[in-house]
């Protein structure tokens, strides 16, 4: 499993990115991995509030469908609009060309919250041992 | 909660890098490499599916035939020796208990092979229904292993000397597969031709290897439970659970053509009768999703943005590209081509009512369309 050092990670396996004021947002590789080949992704309104730990989209696996939960809170900004067609960017890309949201944070003080890449990797151990 | 069974090729799985999970009290491979790419493998090449987890259910002695007779829905005497029924095992109110193969291998030697999930349920309603016969389980010491696709029969004849290119469908014969004894059965749950082969579950993994190396060079490849289920749906083929229960009737289910209502009395006759003559009031349909979105088990259904009927199963359809699923409606909405609509979280997700099946798999011989 993959986890890059310069990300921060929720407890429901998304990652934040901060780009100054603005929080880039996705799914983990261990998430991706999880759920297997993603054929759809739904995401919020450009304009849409959200809030930390509370649903931000959904992404539908072929076997199941998984929420994705805001990791900071805000206002979002932008979103990948090409995973509407192309969900399997997810897949390949998680922390790449597959992030969803660009959101700009209420609370830059949330993304202390969230763990670092090794509290991340030790948290997934634990969880699937 | 009891442990998990496993079956003979457990340890084959793992080595595999199987991802495996709960299913019908077995830990089975869910998939393999993605659960996309074994559907297209299946649809292009073939594939070898492990469900060994599924029961074999033995009747035999004189009074055999006349309890498969009385326990099914299908016409018992239009099987001889060595063809296979699909079937239903219904209670007296027409609510089904499974759906199930049956096996003639001789007057007086029956087969059933049941859900996995059904097994013990349909063991006690068998016995019950006996009527004189031996009822035997050979769930156990029975591997059952299947190898679907078009390139399946090319693959099964080099380990065979059965002649295969004269076995047709729902027939089935026994000899030696990779020197082993087996039942070879050409059936499917896939849409696609294929096999599934009965073998004692001491030689599954033999068997296994010697289909996985006879046909490496055809791109045949393992698959698990993802890709049997989005396979099983393109070709709308019911699940025991979730299309089908005992609250559904296979009149419901569009399964008519194997029930037998003018023939030899079974359980659940009279009821279906019934339901015949006052017509069914649900119909089990397919929905082929018409915006963004996928249907799954338990989602509304609605018809003018009123509640008409219920999903049952829901995928991404891998070969057509599209969210297809099948549900009961109320009969006024089963038409094909009736507008519907899914909700899909809160949200109304139009839809129409296609015939099924949604995927059928191109015949051999058959000439391409617009050629005469």
């Amino acid at each position: 499993m993959e986890a890059p050092e310069t990300l921060r990670y929720s407890e429901e396996h998304e990652w934040v990115r901060v780009e100054g004021g603005v929080a880039v947002v996705g799914i983990t590789d261990h998430a991706q991995a999880e759920l297997g080949d993603i054929v759809f992704v739904e995401l919020p309104a450009v304009g849409a509030d959200v809030t930390q730990g509370k649903p931000l989209g959904v992404v539908e696996s072929v076997k199941a469908v998984s929420d994705v939960y805001a990791p900071v809170s805000g206002t979002v900004l932008e979103v990948n609009d090409r995973l509407g067609d192309s969900p399997e960017i997810v897949n390949g890309d998680p922390y790449g060309d597959g992030w969803m949201a660009k959101v700009t944070m209420r609370d830059a003080s949330e993304v202390d919250r969230l763990m670092t890449a090794a509290q991340y990797r030790d948290f997934v151990a634990k969880e699937t041992s | 909660m009891s442990a998990l069974a496993r079956t003979p090729l457990y340890a084959t799985h793992r080595a595999l890098g199987a991802r495996m999970v709960a299913f019908g009290g077995w830990e089975m491979p869910v998939s393999y490499r993605g659960i996309l790419e074994e559907h297209h493998s299946v649809r292009a090449a073939a594939g070898l599916f492990d469900v060994s987890h599924m029961g074999e259910i033995e009747l035999t002695g004189p009074r055999a035939a006349a309890a498969c007779q009385a326990l099914t829905t299908n016409d018992v005497r239009r099987l001889d020796d060595g063809r296979v029924q699909y079937t239903l095992l219904c209670r007296e109110d027409g609510g089904v208990v499974d759906d199930v193969t049956l096996y003639r291998h001789g007057p007086e030697r029956f087969l059933f092979c049941v859900n996995a999930s059904n097994r013990a349920k349909d063991l006690a309603w068998i016995e019950a229904h006996a009527g004189g016969a031996t009822v035997v389980d050979r769930s156990a010491e029975t591997a059952l292993l299947a190898l679907q696709g078009p390139r399946a029969a090319a693959i099964l004849a080099r380990l065979t000397a059965l002649d295969l290119s004269t076995l047709g469908f729902f027939r089935f014969a026994t000899g030696p597969v990779a020197g082993v004894p087996a039942v070879v059965s050409r059936t499917g749950y896939t849409g696609e031709d294929g096999f599934e082969l009965y073998v004692a579950s001491g030689d599954a993994v033999a068997v296994w290897d010697a289909i996985m190396a006879a046909g490496a060079g055809d791109g045949v490849a393992p698959i698990g439970l993802g890709a049997r289920d989005t396979l099983r749906l393109e070709a709308a083929l019911p699940l025991y659970g979730n299309d089908l229960d005992d609250a559904t009737t296979p009149l419901a289910a569009g399964l008519a053509r194997f029930v037998a209502l003018d023939g030899d009395d079974f359980v659940g006759r009279d009821a279906l009768r019934a339901e015949r003559a006052a017509g069914s009031p649900r119909r089990l349909v397919g929905l082929e999703l018409r915006a963004a979105g996928i249907a799954r088990h338990g989602y509304p259904i609605l018809a003018d943005g009123r509640r008409a009927g219920e999903v049952t199963s829901g995928t991404h359809a891998p070969t057509l590209g599209r969210a297809i699923a099948l549900g009961y409606v109320e009969a006024a909405h089963a038409a094909p081509g009736t507008a519907l609509a899914v909700e899909v979280r809160g949200k109304a997700v139009p839809a129409a009512v296609v015939p099924t099946p949604f995927y059928r798999r191109p015949r051999a011989g058959t000439r391409p369309k617009g050629e005469q």
